[in-house]
């Protein structure tokens, strides 16, 4: 019967390890022909989340996309987690989602019930994130996608991006790492259940309770961490910013059972792109395990928010973060500019 | 000597099938791969399991030789 395929199986490559590398775009977007804008505060040159655009003094729009192939065989879990994933790009902005369009692509052949599950899912997460779904575009195609063009709003001087990092910011990071790694793995059984269900969870959390704790300190920066990995959102974020990043290895929150996964090759190809794409501008200082750097290049799906703030706020942040994302650690800081854009500190 | 034809699998198959062909425990194997991921993992995989591994490419494709 149709409807007892597996989702997954439907699809070539998980979540957001299906991201086309960053390298790889770059090159795709060089040298088409834009309008100046002043009010377009936010574009694709700094590689930032989402776009942001004042309409008045006191409103901007931010714009961002997302979708991907099932992650997860279960139909309402996979529609939040891409819905979750979508939303995720308006908070790393500091904004506030509020319409939505559904993106959609089904096999002809595909049961009416799991697509309708599919689409509960994002409606579940739109509604709890405040955001309102007003239509979408749906096609047909070989494998399942599915995800959400999503409008937010924020005020113009409240806008994050990814580019104002300052020495003496700590960086704090919200979600645990490794599950692009554990999902990989996942295809060959050798994840247990429990561990899988703690992952979905995660990954259908909205960074909405993050971001509203944020809103509350002075963030200089900020990204949330998933295709292009710690590393690759952290050298967007530092060579943006102009700094240096200094991550310490041991501070980041990762899931244990993905280091051993990573030592036995279950290793996403989006972790080699990010590799490729980000390892000129990473400087390992001391010992740190390949298993580990390879949790570090590890394409996340719906990962958590990346912040830089002030030193000075940095245990106040932490604890209030807690409460509400209770993997939150710091786990690096920002200097001035030196000889390489990221220093992986064992 | 068990060869291991992955040419045309993305990860985590050809993963998959070297584990599988493991089960057998011989102190021998060869798996082909045309990726470099495939041939990271598989490589990765091998060396977890105590084996030791030689690569040899040849127009894209990958030969390893698994020995313990």
């Amino acid at each position: 019967m149709e409807n007892e395929v597996k989702l997954t199986k439907l699809a070539s490559c998980a979540g957001c390890g299906a991201k086309v590398g960053a390298g790889t775009l770059c090159n795709l977007l060089a040298g088409f022909q834009t309008h100046y804008d002043p009010n377009l505060l936010v574009g694709y040159d700094k590689s930032d989340d989402a776009s942001v655009y004042r309409v008045s003094d006191d409103l901007a729009i931010v714009q961002t996309t997302d979708f991907f192939p099932p992650i997860v065989d279960n139909p309402f879990m996979y529609g939040q987690i891409a819905a979750t994933n979508a939303l995720s790009d308006v908070y790393a902005m500091g904004g506030e989602p509020k319409l939505a369009l559904n993106i959609m692509c089904i096999p002809e052949k595909m049961d009416k019930a799991p697509v309708q599950e599919i689409l509960r899912g994002g409606y579940a997460k739109a509604y709890e994130a405040g955001a309102i779904i007003t239509g979408g575009h749906t096609i047909h195609g070989a494998e399942p996608i599915y995800g959400l063009a999503v409008t937010g709003f924020v005020k113009p001087e409240n806008v994050w991006t990814n580019s104002g990092a300052q020495p003496g910011d700590v960086l704090l990071l919200t979600k645990p790492l490794g599950v692009g790694i554990l999902t990989t793995a996942a295809k060959a059984g050798l994840v247990e259940q429990e561990l899988l269900d703690k992952l979905y969870v995660q990954m259908s959390t909205l960074n909405k309770y993050a971001h509203d704790v944020l809103v509350k300190y002075s963030v200089h920066a900020c990204t949330d961490v998933t295709g292009f990995a710690l590393l690759g959102h952290s050298l967007e974020m530092a060579q943006g910013s102009g700094v240096t990043v200094h991550l310490k290895a041991q501070a980041v929150p990762y899931h244990e059972e993905a280091y051993e996964m990573a030592d036995m090759g279950f290793i996403p190809a989006g972790a080699y792109r990010n590799r490729d794409f980000a390892e000129a501008g990473v400087r390992v200082v001391g010992a740190v395990a390949r298993a580990l750097q390879d949790i570090f290049y590890d394409p996340q799906t719906s990962g958590g928010l990346l912040c830089a703030v002030p030193a000075a706020e940095a245990e106040g942040c932490l604890a209030e973060l807690r409460a509400v994302a209770p993997s939150t650690q710091i786990i690096g800081y920002v200097t001035e500019k030196l000889d390489s854009a990221i220093y992986l500190e064992a | 000597m068990k060869t291991i034809d992955a040419r045309g699998l993305s990860c985590p198959e050809p993963v998959i099938l070297t584990r599988q062909a493991m089960m057998s425990g011989e102190a021998a194997y060869e798996v082909i791969v045309d990726n470099n991921t495939s041939k990271e993992n598989v490589t990765r995989y091998a060396q977890h399991q105590g084996y030791k591994v030689a690569v040899t490419e040849q127009d894209g494709e990958f030969t390893l030789s698994l020995s313990k």
